[in-house]
């Protein structure tokens, strides 16, 4: 298991926004928009990503194409299992030393002395894309891409369709010239809009239609790993069906990697393989979209699945209407950050926050009575 | 619900991972792959006409789109009239040499030619010129040392024009590479360029430009450069505050998504989307330019003899209530300052017009 290879792993994934105020802006807070969370998707799988709004999923998908940078830990691509297998040991051992006094100001960490830790450092330097060069990473973008949630404001309205779908070929020097524009036209019908329509502004095509010009644009580097940031929400019920199909029918052909981010559970389920659930900027359940959608086992899980519309009217179910907002990430509560709104709250979860912990077959939750 | 009933990838979900890896070639392998799918697709003729196929196409919908912006401009009547008024006034100043032709003597067509015996005479009044043995019709008037009126009417508004265009253009392009650094990199750079903005803000403009005139000689070329000082701290801001809006827009995080360069962003993703409000505020300029130019040479800080409709104007106002006496009538000499100053009220006011009925046209909002 440990020895397993995945395409592309987040580990100890923090993302804090500083809240500045006053006279000097100086720093006195941070919006936890993703708080430590660590998650790997497999090649050729499609992981979803669910939860309320402002609960970090964008930020999520975000953070994994280095589009922000990170506060903490590290995003590993394309990394052999036998050196994870590696790292691992030795994060362990890291973790048992003494942990070194944080400094200010300076960003640059010095080399540390110790061989294994030393190790470490080359490991992570090695495969860790938030510690690549600008450069290294622009390039390792041909690699990864992602759809955009809003198509009305992700394709540039000055830019021709021709340019918008060809500027990745063109900025990465893979293709030149004509060789642009025939290459701009499969990716068009690939996507099912009409290759004539080559020459025309964005503003002249509908949502959907807008929706499969950014598919085309992520497409046309061959990527290997897509973040699909809730590519369907702002599309009518016919188009979503339509565009998810289109995306999946791409995943079989072309053998892609999803991260499906999506506030609906309906289409996660349609979509997705393995299902990560979010709360608040943390992980609160993790598995297979069985083990998720029949075994759900954290309370907010729960809650959010007992509400997905049934086509039977007939079947009655338990309904559990989770009352109140979500939390402020800028102060979270204490301990688990779900107790505010947990039907089954006891004393123990205002004061420790709960580990995401294996309940078994790989099928994660972080709960006290699970 | 059908997306629900559609049968999923069970293949993929039944195959251990490295039977999907194996599934999936790698990217180069993918990139070469389709390199190679393009070359074998077959070629275009290129010859003739087929060669310049993409560059019409790619031409053709900015057609379209300025056919959308003239039928929405011609929805406006004032709009029009400002278009008409602007026109006209271009084709004055090209045409000056046949409108205007100067004596045949004359060096610098941008000198009004004066003709000392005649003195201040009214409008449709002639002149015999003994030293040159011709005839020369003052259809406009003249004004003091017989300055044909008519001459400098015509050839001002190839002056204001051009000095208009020098200093729109010049302080648009300092205003465009100001603010654009400055809003983009943001941070340090941003605080220097735009602290230094405030101090030339600061100044009064007509003072400022003032100050360089006297500094630098009281030539039409100094007068650009003391306009160009004074307007291009407003381009900036308005640039700086235009790339601040648009960098946050998704459509530039896709251009980061997709790799490309910092350059490229600003230049093909964010200085296009934010020149459209400049270019009204530019046409608006050219009009206050223009008064400006005619103000400073108003008050005294013109080339002296040029065809300048401020200067010219000037050269009248202290007849405004004043009468002087042609052949034997008495005259209050208006027309000195009337013309230039009717020349420069149009002038401003075409360009004001078009400038608001391109703000109108360049809303997106208000454009589908």
């Amino acid at each position: 298991m440990s020895d397993e290879e995945f395409l592309i792993e987040a580990r100890s994934m923090k993302k804090y926004f500083p809240l500045r105020g006053g006279l000097l802006k100086k720093e006195f807070g941070a919006v936890r928009a993703v708080d430590d969370i660590s998650f790997f998707i497999r090649q050729g799988e499609t992981l979803g990503l669910v939860g309320e709004s402002g609960c970090g999923k964008t930020t999520t998908g975000r953070c994994m194409l280095m589009l922000s940078p990170l506060t903490e830990g590290d995003i590993y691509y394309k990394m052999p299992g036998d050196v994870r297998k590696r790292m691992v040991e030795l994060e362990e051992k890291e973790a048992s030393l003494p942990q070194p006094k944080k400094r200010k100001k300076s960003k640059k960490v010095p080399k540390p002395e110790d061989p294994d830790m030393l190790e470490l450092w080359e490991i992570r330097q090695k495969y860790a894309l938030n510690r690549k060069d600008p450069e290294t990473l622009r390039r390792l973008r041909r690699e990864m891409q992602i759809v955009f949630q809003d198509p009305f404001s992700s394709l540039n309205p000055r830019m021709l369709v021709k340019d918008i779908i060809g500027e990745p070929l063109k900025v990465h020097g893979v293709l030149e010239g004509d060789q642009i524009t025939e290459r701009v036209k499969l990716l068009m019908e690939r996507v099912g809009l009409n290759p004539d329509h080559l020459y025309r502004y964005p503003h002249e095509f509908s949502g959907g239609q807008r929706q499969r010009i950014g598919v085309a644009r992520a497409l046309s580097l061959n990527p290997n790993f897509i973040v699909l940031d809730e590519p369907t929400s702002a599309l009518d019920v016919s188009v979503q069906a339509q565009i998810l199909n289109m995306l999946n029918d791409l995943q079989n052909e072309l053998g892609l990697t999803y991260l499906f981010i999506s506030h609906d559970l309906s289409t996660i389920r349609h979509m997705c393989d393995r299902v990560n659930v979010m709360y608040l900027g943390k992980i609160v359940e993790s598995g297979t979209k069985e083990h998720v959608f029949e075994n759900p086992l954290h309370p907010y899980t729960t809650a959010l699945i007992s509400v997905i519309p049934v086509p039977d009217p007939e079947l009655k179910r338990e309904r559990v209407v989770l009352a109140g907002d979500v939390p402020s990430p800028a102060n979270p509560p204490s301990g688990c950050r779900f107790h505010t709104r947990c039907r089954f709250r006891q004393e123990i979860c205002e004061i420790e926050d709960p580990p995401l912990e294996d309940k078994g077959n790989g099928h994660l939750v972080a709960c006290h009575f699970r | 619900m059908s997306i629900l009933n559609r049968k999923k990838k069970d293949e993929q979900n039944a195959a251990p991972a490295d039977e999907a890896k194996e599934n999936a070639p790698s990217v180069e392998e993918k990139a070469s792959a389709v390199n190679e799918e393009v070359k074998q697709a077959p070629k275009k003729e290129t010859k003739g006409r087929g060669r310049l196929d993409p560059l019409i196409k790619s031409i053709q919908p900015r057609v379209r789109e300025f056919r959308v912006s003239m039928k929405l401009l011609s929805k406006s009547f004032l709009a029009m009239l400002g278009l008409i008024i602007v026109i006209t006034m271009v084709i004055i100043a090209l045409l000056a040499p046949l409108l205007a032709p100067p004596p045949p003597e004359w060096r610098d067509t941008s000198i009004v030619p004066k003709y000392f015996n005649q003195g201040i005479s009214p409008p449709g009044s002639t002149y015999f010129d003994p030293v040159h043995n011709r005839t020369v019709d003052f259809i406009l008037g003249s004004g003091e040392d017989g300055s044909d009126i008519y001459y400098g009417v015509i050839w001002g508004a190839q002056t204001s024009i051009r000095l208009a265009l020098v200093v729109v253009l010049s302080a648009v392009v300092m205003g465009i590479i100001v603010g654009a650094v400055a809003g983009y990199y943001g941070g340090k750079i941003d605080e220097l360029m735009m602290r230094v903005t405030d101090v030339f803000l600061s100044i009064p403009g007509l003072v400022l430009a003032m100050a360089v005139i006297a500094v630098l000689k009281p030539t039409i070329d100094n007068i650009m450069i003391s306009l160009v000082i004074v307007w291009w701290p407003s381009y900036a801001r308005l640039i700086r505050g235009q790339v601040m809006t648009i960098k946050e827009n998704t459509y530039v995080e896709a251009a980061r998504a997709i790799g490309a360069k910092k350059n490229r962003i600003l230049f093909r993703h964010i200085i296009p989307n934010a020149i459209s409000p400049m270019l009204v505020s530019a046409t608006m300029d050219i009009g206050s330019i223009v008064l400006t130019t005619a103000g400073l040479s108003y008050i005294g800080f013109g080339p002296p003899g040029v065809a300048e409709w401020g200067r010219m104007a000037n050269e009248g106002a202290g007849y405004i209530v004043g009468f002087i006496s042609y052949q034997g009538v008495s005259y209050n000499p208006y027309w000195i300052i009337f013309f230039p100053g009717m020349m420069i009220f149009l002038f401003v006011m075409g360009f004001n017009l078009l400038g608001d009925g391109l703000r109108d046209i360049l809303d997106p909002r208000l454009r589908r």
